[in-house]
């Protein structure tokens, strides 16, 4: 064993020892600026090592349990970049509701730590245990304002629900490795490749998994904590569970299915197909019903996340980077939507109903301009990014010869752009309520928050270029 | 003869009694806590038998991990256990509806 072992691992192992640094500081209070600064180096030294490593060193020290490839590594970018842009955020949030402490940033970095593992996941082991240190990170945040029983509900049901759906898939996992014998995913598509085996084990395997993993992603009828999690936990940590762990989700999809199960193609795009369908009509007609907005988005995440399962059935290389192209751009576009209502929040107005919003132009229209622009981009409307997300995954379905489910998909979408486009009449159209507390940014992160909602009107002119990283990932990790 | 097939039933059997506790308890939150637990086990019983019988160590490796991450996680739970009973004054599955919609 020499150095260049490990370097496939260089930055997973950068990011233990600075969360671990953290957190040590963080227990004696001597932490710089609260964790803020060293969790951000952390983030962009990561970032910087995932850059300098790609596609160096062997994999004699993990292989079988790890894959460094371009897939990972640009979902592992967009991760850092996420959680950055989390944090920037988050930081007055945080400081007026007296959560800023070293132990969330120490918390974040270790659920990023888990995100990374699950992105590079070879095997059942590592898998596991990734999805795991993510999830124990996300329950403790939700945890974290100790003092608000909604967070602290929000908190059990998001831990109850998350350990059903981590036994589920672990079920899945003690069939499958039964069938197999193997824990690793390569090996497990080797042995189920042409023989016709035990198919009620595989079967049983199949379904256990696909469950565990929608949970996980939040899609119905798996979706009953998505809704309350996110309404309950601080707003700053429903910024992080929203964005960041999507990626990772996405990659465990990738590598389970795609990787571990080619064989199974057929059972699981039909159950992928219902839970996607599932999704988009829950999703878009329980969201219209909602006066918060953070309950709102909730439902809306669990309509995008059916559709990025649509571009995953597809299982063409234009299928799968067309997830990956929505997947990433969900992200750009729920930091900006949370982003916003952290920026709009101040200590004694949380500004997570619909109401907060009503007149937002009259006082503040720069933020109700960035605000509509996510709306739009969400609702799927040209020229922003939303718009072409939706579709590149309907080109690889009806290229894949789904088209039933392709109007069907356009048919909820149409359905979804009217909640979105209600928060731009509020915003624009209607007058501010009497005895609705008045929204007052006291955010500090205004230029970031500009910047990213610009980005969403960018690239949606210009998106051949991150469809081109996509498409270039994908095929260069297959 | 004990075959495989008997430690399958038998980890099916508490897998399903471990949802049925998580479903159908509608009083006691420590109870959800036991039945988490209780469905690590029956995955743990199908490991070690699978192990077992394919002559195979790297399922009882995979069981070690579990073991770890579930006292972590029965770590948490409790934490979250006590935390919720402090700001509610309950630990009733029932008294958890303040959020809805």
């Amino acid at each position: 064993m020499t150095l260049i072992d490990f370097y496939p691992i260089v930055p997973e192992i950068f990011v233990l020892v600075m969360a671990s640094l953290i957190l040590i500081l963080a227990a004696a209070d001597k932490c710089p600026s609260h964790g803020y600064v060293p969790a951000m180096l952390t983030l962009a030294g990561a970032a910087v090592l995932t850059v300098l490593f790609a596609g160096l060193g062997t994999d004699a020290l993990v292989r079988g349990l790890f894959i460094a490839d371009p897939m990972g590594d640009v979902l592992k970018l967009a991760t850092y970049v996420a959680a950055m842009a989390c944090f920037a955020y988050s930081r007055a949030y945080l400081r007026e509701h007296g959560m800023l402490r070293g132990e969330y940033f120490a918390l974040a970095l270790f659920a990023v730590l888990g995100m990374m593992v699950m992105i590079s996941a070879a095997s059942l082991l590592t898998l596991y245990l990734g999805l795991e240190l993510l999830s124990l990170s996300l329950y403790t945040l939700v945890a974290l304002q100790r003092d608000s029983a909604r967070a602290s509900e929000a908190a059990m049901k998001y831990f109850i629900l998350g350990a059903l759906a981590s036994g589920l898939l672990l079920y899945g996992m003690s069939l499958l490795y039964g069938a197999t014998g193997s824990l690793e995913l390569a090996a497990i598509a080797q042995a189920l490749h042409g023989q016709s085996g035990n198919t009620m084990l595989l079967t049983f395997a199949l379904v256990f998994i696909v469950a565990g993993i929608g949970f996980k992603l939040g899609v119905a009828p798996f979706h009953m904590w998505v809704p309350d999690v996110y309404q309950g936990a601080p707003t700053a940590v429903t910024l992080f569970i929203a964005s960041a762990p999507k990626l990772a989700a996405f990659a465990i999809v990738m590598r389970m299915l795609v990787l571990g199960l080619p064989s199974l193609m057929a059972d699981w795009q039909m159950m992928l197909a219902v839970m996607a369908v599932a999704s988009l009509a829950i999703g878009n007609l329980a969201a219209i019903m909602q006066t918060n907005i953070k309950r709102m988005l909730a439902y809306s995440t669990i309509s995008h996340m059916g559709f990025l399962l649509l571009g995953v059935l597809a299982a063409s290389i234009a299928g799968f980077a067309a997830g990956m192209f929505y997947v990433i751009s969900y992200v750009i576009m729920t930091l900006a939507g949370f982003g916003l209502i952290l920026h709009l929040s101040s200590k004694d107005n949380e500004a997570d109903t619909l109401d907060a919003f009503r007149g937002l132009n009259t006082t503040h229209p720069w933020l109700a301009a960035l605000m509509a622009i996510v709306m739009l981009s969400m609702a799927g409307l040209p020229p922003f990014l939303g718009f072409y997300a939706k579709f590149f995954v309907l080109q690889a379905l009806v290229g894949g010869g789904w088209i039933t489910l392709a109007v069907v998909a356009v048919l909820f979408s149409l359905i979804g752009a009217y909640y979105y486009l209600r928060v731009i009449k509020l915003m624009y159209f209607d007058a501010p309520v009497e005895g609705v507390p008045q929204i007052a940014p006291s955010g500090d992160a205004a230029g970031l928050l500009s910047a990213n909602g610009l980005a969403v009107l960018g690239l949606g002119i210009l998106p051949q270029g991150l469809l081109t990283v996509c498409v270039v990932a994908v095929q260069a990790s297959l | 003869m004990i075959t495989v097939n008997h430690y399958l039933i038998l980890g099916s059997l508490l897998f399903a009694i471990s949802i049925m506790g998580l479903f159908l308890n509608r009083k006691n939150l420590v109870v959800i806590l036991m039945a988490i637990e209780l469905m690590l086990l029956a995955v743990n019983m199908n490991f070690i038998a699978f192990s077992h019988y394919l002559n195979d160590l790297s399922g009882q490796v995979f069981v070690f991990f579990i073991l770890t991450v579930a006292a972590a996680e029965s770590a948490i739970g409790l934490a979250i256990l006590v935390l919720l009973f402090r700001n509610m004054r309950s630990i009733h599955v029932d008294d958890m509806d303040t959020l809805k919609g």
